[in-house]
């Protein structure tokens, strides 16, 4: 039977394009199940490390006055158990999920940029062992996980510790912000074909919303962490009162983040419940589009709420109120997916499964933590129980209420996808109530210890202050607490191993993840579906068995291409034709290079720091020569009568979304950077500076007119290059380049020749970082359209291939963009507000 | 504070309780599945009933809420009494800017009149600490940079505990302070008193106190000193170092001769003095005990 045959040699096609290497050249496979998986167990095993210096607090509190560790041990373990858990875990942990789960589910083979999410992971791995590797050694963070200056400044810490976090922390997260660019493309773009927006799984609007607040609400500690080792290393007092600086910038710049955060963590699980009850309630989720727009609404919302952490510095009134409001203003939405919730379950048949129990768990704690989250937005309740363990308490049922119990009850939901197998319950109920029962005894108790007037952060306490049975109570409940998680880890292992009958789509759900074999092929699926509904499981009897036989789209593999769908956004009609890269060790290298960057800085070695910085620039080189065609392409088959041209020759294929992405990224650290700057200016004590930048009008002509050559250039040469003319192009780019190199000149002229000392205010300071920082992307910027001249000199480029001609105009529309605004704020900030 | 916490506490119980009981009443009913509206549940319980609940929250709070702690209330009429917080690592420096003859120092204990308006200014040299007297105020911070004016009264005489609410180093916890409420027309004489508590200047000890001490500590209420706490009065204080209890003179002997095991992470340094002079120090100090 010839079919039979062409359907065994299309299965080997695929399987010999997508095998992942083997052996130690593992380590260069970029397929999205291995990183994915290799996040979520790293992150699981920083997961276990925090909980073992959170026994750790907690046997140090167990008793009155107890001498288990000193103060210095203490505050190492109690900042390291916050860092861990938030940035080693807590992020991570969904940035794997997301990784091995989103295209399954978008019924995709791979996500848009699998070598970026490989760059994500070693980043991630390195950083974080940079972090952990400290603790180690005795040289951990110890001014508590948010780091407020100037107690983490140098002169108050000034041994290593706050550099570990302020780079460790900041290598993890260029790994989050990686992930996130590569989140919002794949879900924009990289989906089978029929999946319009709101035919897209629950799943993917939350990660959807997740990955932009990750995107746009990392850069502000990014910047913070930048400004903070400057002025750690080289004495630029951005936040030194004395200088002009101002501590209260930094907790501005750490909330922006750090609330927003808080939403990070809790959307993606809450996407597993939205997504998980149900299938158990056995009833289609209600109010999808009421989820869709609260979810959005969530992630607007969050970014309004961070001053909610600073209710006690002693900020106006009216800011106060404006603050509480908003927060209480958060319950809304969240609300609203609880009734949906709720809805769903009562109009369903809802059936106790274990990862029911696990959401039931989630109902109790995070109802609870969301209760508490309210009280706390009350001011006057506030002032009170701020910094007290009162607080703890509630961040701890809101994290691990609204992460830990849904990540298992996920776990178990989709354990018979890894394995292929039935699971058995058995164990996994008593992990959840001793996980349950010890997380109450834990934390229930530790309100009324904060009511009490136990702060934070204190090492020990005296006997006779009433706090002592409440600590031993929430220290035997953290016990039992381990003991579930260690359970819960033997369960695990138990059924990753033990043989068990093979099953596909045990739940009986219509989700695309589960229309596959079970554990995945390394290409997902053999032909991709056109979807037609929410739940296209639904709509065929067998469609796993349709898709394995080829009977969907891109089922033949050609020229040994890794090929996956793009669609257009909004309505899922296929429109591109995605190349998806093979195995390379560049993302590895690339880490590496970055890698020796931070390690450089960390160690004030800055020859090796400037070394890296420019491996990373030519790894980054390597990396992006790679991909293109180096002939214009047709129209391809994709099958089901439908065609689409190969992405090298779309107008915006997902690397340019991609592009954008990083860009809108980059504009928050940008908007943070003026946000600073504006706040120091009016906020700050010892304003205005001592001395301002000479009206130095060479230096803004020059400026302007490079970036103006640059972004003119750029342009042309997009406009040239589309008629044809590629001689034209090659030097419209030239002229780029080179007025980009002139805009880099003129920007760095502001550090090197014309502020005044920048150890002297935080003026001077935020001024030249503000200049290095455009003279940095005008001269990446020259770097990028100088690489799209050898683009086009090597062929790659023609009037349809034009993407890294187009990435080069993106680049320097928003180079120009942020030159403008830089050099309004340095040059008429001192006129508008100076002495 | 304490009717705000019982009903938020009584309604988020109520709410807790509802959403459980939903949950559960949709798992173990006998006929499952059924009508219910879509709409109601979604706009009714997901929008319009948190909306209606936070509100009224949001006006119980403003109603029966404190006023807002962090006005700057210099310019009332009668004026306020005035006493300035210094954080420092790690302790409390206290400042009396407004006492008759001028300004009074101490630390770790200070004194304010009962039942009349009190602002405390709140600043830091060093790094970002916070004062909080439970039974008094909110807390409010401490910063490097700027002065945070707390307005507070104690309703009647006695002793309020305070602490440091905002972590400030390894001593963090050892920030604990006592603030006193007198009877307000005892005030003046309290301050009096505390001007008048000092070293006898004659004893030998003073000698070696300013060998060994003054580069940090002044013995004398009316001058302020290095970086380190006034200690004329500390004879009269309850506790050493925030860390030990302080009843009589062995106290102190242990505190000079092991603060460094007391309060690990302390910014005080060895004290280099010999036995004898030790001894003469401490009779030195101990001579302010009323």
């Amino acid at each position: 039977m010839t079919s039979d045959r062409s359907e065994a040699d299309r299965i080997r096609g695929l399987e010999t394009i997508w095998a992942p290497p083997k052996g130690w050249r593992a380590l260069s496979a970029v397929n999205h199940s291995i990183v994915g998986r290799r996040f979520m167990v790293t992150a699981f095993a920083f997961f276990l490390f925090g909980g073992v210096l959170a026994m750790l607090i907690r046997a140090q509190l167990a008793l009155p006055g107890n001498a288990f560790m000193g103060p210095e041990a203490y505050s190492q373990v109690f900042t390291m158990h916050g860092t861990v858990m938030m940035f080693l875990f807590a992020i991570p942990i969904i940035e794997g999920f997301a990784i091995y789960m989103l295209p399954k589910m978008l019924g995709a083979r791979d996500l848009a940029f699998p070598r970026l999410s490989a760059f994500a992971y070693w980043c991630y791995l390195f950083g974080g062992l940079i972090v952990v590797g400290s603790l180690l050694l005795g040289m951990a963070p110890n001014s508590g996980w948010f780091m407020y200056t100037p107690l983490s400044s140098s002169t108050y810490t000034p041994g290593i510790n706050a550099d570990v976090w302020l780079i460790g922390v900041t290598f993890v997260e260029v790994s989050a912000v990686a992930a996130g660019v590569e989140f919002m493309a794949t879900i924009l773009k990289v989906r089978t074909a029929g999946m319009a927006l709101n035919r897209m799984p629950l799943m993917a609007w939350y990660l959807w919303v997740t990955a932009a607040m990750i995107v746009f609400g990392f850069p502000p500690l990014i910047l913070g962490s930048i400004l903070l080792e400057i002025e750690r290393a080289f004495d630029w007092p951005f936040f030194d009162p004395t200088r002009g600086g101002d501590p209260l910038l930094w907790q501005h710049l750490f909330w922006l983040f750090g609330h927003p955060e808080v939403y990070i963590i809790f959307l993606p699980a809450a996407g597993i419940i939205s997504t998980v009850l149900p299938v158990l309630a056995r009833h289609p989720i209600v109010g999808y589009t009421w989820i869709v727009v609260a979810v959005v609404g969530l992630g607007f919302i969050s970014f309004g709420l961070w001053v909610h952490h600073m209710f006690t510095t002693g900020i106006p009134n009216l800011a106060l109120s404006f603050f509480s409001a908003a927060s209480l203003l958060v319950v809304l939405p969240t609300s609203v997916q609880f009734f949906a919730w709720l809805a769903t379950l009562l109009k369903g048949r809802p059936e106790m499964h274990l990862p029911m129990l696990f959401i039931y768990g989630f109902f109790f704690t995070f109802v609870i933590g969301g209760l508490t989250g309210v009280m706390v937005a009350v001011v006057p309740f506030d002032w009170q129980v701020h910094d007290t363990h009162f607080v703890v308490a509630h961040f701890h049922y809101v994290l691990i209420g609204g992460q830990i119990f849904p990540a298992l009850a996920a776990a178990y939901y989709w354990l018979p996808h890894f394995t292929g197998r039935r699971m058995t319950q058995t164990l996994g109920k008593v992990v959840f109530w001793l996980i349950l029962i010890g997380f109450t005894l834990t934390f229930l108790p530790m309100h009324l210890t904060g009511l009490l007037g136990m702060p934070r952060r204190i090492y020990t306490y005296a006997e006779g202050a009433g706090w002592e049975a409440l600590n031993l109570t929430s220290s035997i409940g953290g016990f039992i607490l381990a003991i579930g998680f260690a359970l819960f880890v033997v369960d695990m292992l138990l059924q990753l191993r033990t043989p068990g009958k093979a099953v596909r789509n045990p739940w009986r759900t219509g989700g695309l993840e589960w229309a596959m074999d079970t554990p995945p092929p390394s290409y997902n699926i053999a032909s991709l579906p056109w979807v037609r509904s929410r739940l296209p499981g639904n709509d065929s009897p067998d469609l796993a068995g349709e898709l394995a036989e080829g009977r969907g789209l891109l089922a033949t593999p050609r020229n040994g291409w890794r090929e996956t769908l793009a669609v257009d956004m909004i309505d899922g009609q296929p429109d591109q034709i995605v190349l998806l890269p093979g195995p390379t060790w560049i993302p590895l290298y690339t880490a590496l290079a970055t890698g020796t960057f931070f390690v450089g800085l960390l160690v004030k070695i800055y020859v090796v720091a400037v070394l890296g910085a420019l491996a990373v620039l030519a790894c980054g080189l390597v990396w992006v020569w790679d991909s293109g065609l180096k002939e214009d392409p047709e129209r391809l088959d994709i099958g089901c009568g439908a065609t689409a041209l190969p992405h090298p020759a779309a107008t915006m294929p997902p690397s340019l979304w991609g592009l954008v992405f990083l860009l809108a990224s980059n504009g928050a650290l940008f908007a943070s950077l003026v946000f600073g700057t504006l706040f120091l200016w009016t906020v700050a004590p010892n304003w205005p500076p001592p001395a301002t930048l000479p009206a130095d009008v060479l230096s803004r002509v020059v400026t302007l007119a490079g970036l103006a050559l640059a972004l003119g250039g750029a342009l042309r040469a997009l406009r040239v290059g589309g008629r044809g003319r590629d001689g034209a192009r090659q030097v419209w780019l030239v002229v780029a380049t080179l007025g980009g190199l002139i805009a880099a000149a003129g920007f760095a002229a502001v550090p090197a020749v014309l502020t005044p000392p920048m150890s002297g205010h935080a003026y001077a300071a935020v001024t030249a970082f503000a200049g290095a920082y455009m003279a940095f992307h005008a001269f990446l910027g020259a770097v990028f359209t100088a690489y799209a001249f050898a683009r086009g000199r090597a062929g790659w480029l023609s009037a349809v291939r034009t993407v890294e001609v187009r990435a080069a105009v993106i680049w320097w529309i928003y180079t120009a963009a942020a030159g403008l605004v830089t050099l309004a704020l340095i040059h008429l900030m001192p006129v508008l507000a100076g002495p | 504070m304490a009717d705000l916490w019982w009903v938020m506490l009584a309604v988020g119980t109520v709410i807790l309780f509802g959403i459980m009981g939903t949950a559960l009443y949709a798992l173990l009913r006998e006929r499952r599945g059924g009508g219910v509206s879509e709409v109601a549940m979604l706009a009714g319980g997901g929008v319009v009933f948190p909306a209606v609940t936070l509100l009224a929250l949001m006006f119980w709070s403003v109603v029966q809420g404190p006023e807002p702690a962090t006005v700057d209330a210099t310019a009332d009429s009668p004026a306020p009494f005035r006493i300035r917080a210094q954080g420092h690592q790690f302790w409390w420096e206290f400042i009396y800017p407004d006492a008759p003859g001028g300004p009074l120092y101490g630390a770790a204990e200070a004194v304010i009149p009962a039942a009349a308006p009190v602002v405390v200014e709140i600043a830091s040299d060093d790094v970002i600490h916070s004062f909080w007297v439970p039974r008094l105020a909110g807390k409010l911070d401490a910063l490097p940079g700027r002065v945070n004016h707390l307005r507070l009264s104690a309703d009647r005489p006695g002793l309020y505990a305070g602490q440091c609410a905002e972590f400030c180093g390894n001593q963090h916890l050892a920030m604990r302070f006592v603030i006193e409420a007198v009877a307000a027309e005892d005030i003046d004489a309290r301050l009096a008193r505390l001007a008048a508590t000092a070293p006898d200047a004659t004893l030998p000890g003073a000698e070696d106190f300013a060998d060994h001490c003054a580069g940090c500590h002044s013995a004398d209420p009316r001058t302020r000193g290095g970086p380190g706490p006034n200690l004329a009065a500390v004879a009269t204080r309850s506790t050493l170092g925030g860390v030990l209890p302080y009843r009589s003179a062995d106290d102190l002997r242990l505190w000079l001769t092991s603060h460094r095991a007391l309060k690990p992470g302390s910014k005080k340094p060895e004290i280099m003095a010999d036995a004898e002079a030790l001894d003469r120090i401490i009779d030195y100090l101990e001579s302010a005990r009323p």
